[in-house]
C-alpha cells in the first residue's frame, strides 16, 4: 500500500482473490471514520466499494489471480472518490437488467452495480486505454455528514476510453 | 458462517451465524438448502438472527435458495433479518417476495 499524505490518495493494489475482499471493505470504513462520514454513510460507502471490487474481480479479471485490481482513495474537502480499476476485458454494465424490475426480481445475479448505484452519489464505468475497466465512485462529503441519507441518487454514465 | 439444522415437526429451521458474502457464506447456505432439499424437507424456515452482514451475493443466494425450494416444492422463509440485513431486503424489493416473520413461534404455524 502506498500513502501519499500532500495529496490525500489512498492507493492498494491486490490480486484478484475474494479473500482480499474484507480487507478492502475494511479500508473504505476506515477512511470514511476519518472522513467524520456517519456510520450509515460509512457502511454504505464500504458496501459499494466491495461490490465494485467482486465486479472487478468477477467479471473483469475473471478470477484470474495473477490480474490485479487497483483501489484508489482520493479524498478532498468536499468529496470523496473511490476508482476500482481491473486488468480484465471489460464488461458492459449496460447489460445488466434492473434488478428491481418484477421480471428480473428472482434473478441471483445482477445487485452488485445497482447497491453501488444505490450507495453513493455518482458511478461512471470506463474502458481503460491501457485496458481493463474502471470505476468511479464518488460521495459528496456534505452529504455523508449531514443528517440526510441519500440511496438511489446515483447516476451511472459509462464514459469513454481514458489513458 | 456457522449453521445449525433444528427440525421441529415438519419444519427444518436454519440457524445461520456470521455473514453471508461472496465465496463464503453463499455457498455454504446454498449446500444447506439443497442438503435439506435432498433429504425431502419441505418446510424450510431460515433464521437470519444472527447474520451479521449480507453482500449482493449473499442476497442473490437467498432468493437462488427460494427459487429452488418452490422447483422441489419446497416453501423457504426468513426469521429475524435484522438491521442491515433487512435494509438490503427492503431495498431490493425482495421483502414483497419473502413471508418474513420476527417470531419463531408464528413462522412454524405458519407452514
Amino acid at each position: 500500500m502506498r500513502t501519499n499524505t500532500s495529496a490525500r490518495e489512498i492507493r492498494v493494489q491486490i490480486d484478484s482473490r475474494f479473500e482480499f475482499l474484507d480487507l478492502v471493505q475494511q479500508m473504505a470504513e476506515d477512511v470514511c471514520r476519518v472522513e467524520g462520514f456517519r456510520r450509515d454513510a460509512m457502511l454504505n460507502v464500504a458496501l459499494a466499494v466491495r461490490e465494485a471490487v467482486v465486479n472487478a474481480i468477477k467479471h473483469g479479471n475473471r478470477q484470474q489471480e495473477g490480474k490485479r485490481v487497483e483501489v484508489v482513495f482520493r479524498l478532498s474537502p468536499r468529496k470523496l472518490v473511490v476508482a476500482v480499476r481491473d486488468q480484465g476485458a471489460g464488461f458492459d454494465p449496460g447489460t445488466l437488467g434492473d434488478p428491481l424490475d418484477p421480471r428480473n426480481i428472482f434473478r441471483a445475479n445482477g445487485r452488485g452495480i445497482f447497491f453501488m448505484k444505490s450507495f453513493v452519489d455518482d458511478v461512471v464505468f470506463q474502458r481503460l486505454g491501457r485496458g481493463g475497466m474502471e470505476v468511479r465512485m464518488e460521495k459528496r462529503v456534505g452529504k455523508g455528514r449531514s443528517g440526510r441519507h441519500s440511496t438511489g441518487g446515483a447516476r451511472v454514465r459509462e464514459g469513454g476510453e481514458v489513458g | 458462517m456457522k449453521t445449525k439444522v433444528r427440525n421441529i415437526g415438519k419444519v427444518s429451521v436454519l440457524d445461520l451465524t456470521g455473514k453471508i458474502t461472496i465465496g463464503e457464506g453463499d455457498v455454504i447456505l446454498r449446500e444447506e438448502v439443497n442438503k435439506l432439499l435432498e433429504t425431502d424437507r419441505k418446510s424450510i424456515l431460515l433464521n437470519l438472527d444472527n447474520v451479521t452482514y449480507m453482500d449482493s451475493a449473499g442476497i442473490g443466494e437467498l432468493v437462488a435458495c427460494f427459487k429452488r425450494s418452490a422447483e422441489a416444492g419446497a416453501r423457504l422463509k426468513l426469521l429475524n433479518p435484522s438491521g442491515r440485513v433487512s435494509d438490503l431486503l427492503s431495498l431490493t424489493r425482495l421483502q414483497q417476495v419473502f413471508e418474513i416473520f420476527s417470531d419463531e413461534k408464528e413462522a412454524l404455524v405458519s407452514f
